[in-house]
């Protein structure tokens, strides 16, 4: 299952993860991080019955988690077929046929960029 | 050569013989036929473009309250409209952010709330004079109990638009949606081939008094839009419809993330085809026109063009910036473009949409100068603390901490063997590592992700780069990267708040 973290100002100095593995004993594999001096956001994939646990022990650490479950959805009464969301995307999820923006959902790795770079607010990750 | 009039043109509307196409299709029939061939073939072409125009506001009239108000300020749903024209005249912007929700709802948001039937919340603050003496009201308003509502648009569909890129390495999130860092991807804008006025560039139908396609309903071309600049290219218009003629399927509010409200707006307009020379430029290509990608890495108005490409360039999805194949993507909406002159196509041919002879032409000279500043900027050199203290990356820790304790910032920049900024470290990196004790250089511990500000850029910017990425400090370089100053948020919040006082 993937988690995605958002690492506030402050605490992205810390060794966080690391000490995630410590604290739960669990394999985490990194999908996706951006850090940088300020701040960060990752994507880690966590065994399913870990989840909770290694979800539970970031918050501890003042970490905003999120469990990505289902990939991007889009909703077709907003979306005006811009394209806005094309070239965002870093898996290639959004395509034109004839002009309108049709989306291959299982290329969706939820990185969530497309979600604020849509102007209609058609683009959603649902957050369990 | 072939020719016919505009009245021949209306009389074929009215009687149904009218023959249209849309400005995708001209060109293959103008190549086919020739130009007098296609006078001969084709009386109107139907052009359309959707996207996002900012400068779009409605004039709304509420009709008077009683007792009276002469209204000062006013608020639907939070978000403010102008209130300075007249007693209960007032004009709602279209970028105009929320009191309650900021950019995520703004004004026009509130126009697509009207247009969709929604009520909306009124809430006004009155001046209090003898014939207005009401100070304050409030209210819920539909479109429908309005006097008027009618769309006035500054500036709309610009005949093409820079295509826009980011060479710097953060994302930035600007009106032309999200950048992303080192060249990451391009946006455009403009429907190309389908743009109205690339169809009819030298205005010999567009003008003053032209009936055009507007958010759904019949609206009219005022005159030339601001910042109108036909000499370069960049023709715009000016633009009116009623707004309670409108659908929402025309007119979509918009969000950009970190830029604020936008409303994306259909507009059509028919241009008929009275004589050779129209028909020649009503058979416009996309890969005729031709646009910079520009670099909003570079936060100045004059920002450095990348290369110049076409539409067709643009649309193909790829595009090559210095050997790198970049994706691209629009802004505005191809898909509905063409529905707009698909549209247009049949209110003519069903002859419920007549054209007009302009009251007078669009001119041809624009301006769209630079804005005249009469209050000089400081530039980072100008503010800059000049007694800064560099180190070598090989430096021991305890160097670097003595040297940090006698300057007078808690940053220590790092530099190469050739002066050259390298690195950073913190007066806390510092403290950090003698706790540790186990590290013993700079290297170790200087953060090489380092910002910096230019000698010669405004103070303005120094401070939005400090903002953005929450630090005190900037190396201040000059043009060859060598280390010459410092600048703090210290001295900029005290510059700035100096500055605002007065
Ligand atoms: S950015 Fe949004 S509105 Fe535009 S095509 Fe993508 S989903 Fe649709
Ligand atoms: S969430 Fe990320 S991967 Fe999924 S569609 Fe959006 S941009 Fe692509």
């Amino acid at each position: 299952m993937k988690l995605m973290l958002h690492v506030a100002p402050g605490i992205v100095r810390h060794p966080l993860i690391a000490s995630v593995i410590l604290e739960t004993q669990t394999l985490l594999n990194i999908e996706r991080a951006k850090v940088d001096a300020v701040s960060g956001e990752i994507v880690l994939d966590v065994a399913p019955d870990k989840c909770r646990l290694v979800k539970e022990a970031f918050e501890r650490r003042g970490v905003d988690v999120v469990l990505l479950e289902i990939p991007v959805i889009k909703d077709d009464d907003q979306c005006v077929h811009c394209g806005a969301c094309v070239s965002i995307c870093p898996t290639g999820t959004f395509k034109f046929d004839d002009w309108r923006v049709v989306v291959d959902s299982g290329k969706c790795i939820q990185c969530g960029a497309c979600v604020a770079g849509c102007p209609h607010r058609a683009l959603k990750l649902i957050l369990k | 050569m072939e020719a016919k009039s505009l009245s021949e043109v209306n009389e074929r509307i009215r009687d149904g013989s009218v023959r249209v196409v849309t400005a995708e299709e001209m060109p293959n029939i103008v190549d086919e036929l020739g130009p007098a061939g296609a006078v001969r073939e084709v009386d109107v072409v139907t052009t359309g473009t959707f996207g996002a125009m900012c400068s779009s506001g409605v004039f709304l009239n509420m009709g008077h309250s009683d007792p009276p108000i002469k209204i000062s300020k006013a608020f639907f749903n939070r978000v403010e409209a102008y209130g300075g024209v007249a007693a209960v005249d007032l004009f709602l912007g279209a970028t105009q952010p929320s009191e309650d929700q900021g950019m995520e709802y703004g004004g026009a948001h509130v126009i697509e709330d009207l247009v969709a039937g929604k009520s909306i919340d009124v809430e006004a603050e009155g001046v209090g004079t003898d014939c207005y003496p009401q100070l304050e009201l409030e209210t819920n308003l539909k479109l429908e109990d309005f006097n008027q509502a009618t769309m006035v648009n500054p500036r709309n569909a610009y005949q093409r638009y820079n295509a826009a890129t980011n060479t710097s390495d953060r994302t930035l999130h600007t009106y032309m949606g999200t950048l992303l860092p080192r060249s990451g991807n391009v946006h455009y804008s403009g429907a190309g081939v389908l743009n109205p006025i690339s169809n009819d560039p030298d205005f010999e139908y567009i003008g003053v008094g032209t009936r055009i396609f507007l958010g759904g309903a019949e609206g009219f071309v005022m005159g030339s839009g601001t910042q109108h600049n036909p000499q370069n290219g960049f023709s715009t218009l000016m633009v009116t419809g009623d707004l309670k003629e409108m659908s929402p399927q025309y007119l979509r509010a918009a969000t950009f993330h970190m830029y604020g409200p936008s409303l994306y707006e259909g507009i059509g307009i028919p241009i008929p085809i009275l004589n050779e020379r129209m028909a020649l430029k009503a058979a416009v290509r996309d890969r005729d026109i031709r646009v910079p990608i520009v670099d909003y890495g570079v936060p100045r108005r004059d920002r450095p063009a990348l290369r110049e490409v076409s539409y067709q360039d643009l649309k193909s999805g790829m595009v090559d910036l210095n050997g790198k194949e970049v994706s691209t993507s629009s802004l505005s909406s191809f898909y509905h473009a063409r529905q707009i002159a698909g549209t247009l196509k049949q209110r003519i041919e069903n002859g419920s949409f007549l054209l007009t002879q302009a009251v007078q032409p669009l001119s041809k000279v624009g301006s769209s100068r630079p804005m005249k500043q009469t209050k000089e900027f400081p530039n980072v050199g100008d503010v800059m603390s000049r007694d800064v203290v560099t180190v070598r990356e090989s430096i021991g820790i305890e160097d670097a901490a003595s040297r940090i304790v006698g300057g007078k910032f808690d940053h220590l920049p790092v530099v190469s063997d050739e002066d050259k900024l390298i690195g950073i470290v913190t007066s806390w990196d510092i403290s950090k590592a003698v706790a540790n004790g186990n590290i013993s250089k700079v290297s170790e511990i200087m953060t090489r992700r380092v910002y910096s500000a230019r000698l010669d850029e405004p103070v303005e910017l120094a401070a939005r780069t400090l903002d953005t990425h929450s630090i005190s400090a900037l190396p201040v370089i000059d043009r060859e990267g060598h280390v010459i100053g410092m600048i703090t948020s210290n001295d900029l919040s005290r510059l700035l708040a100096g500055r605002r006082s007065h």
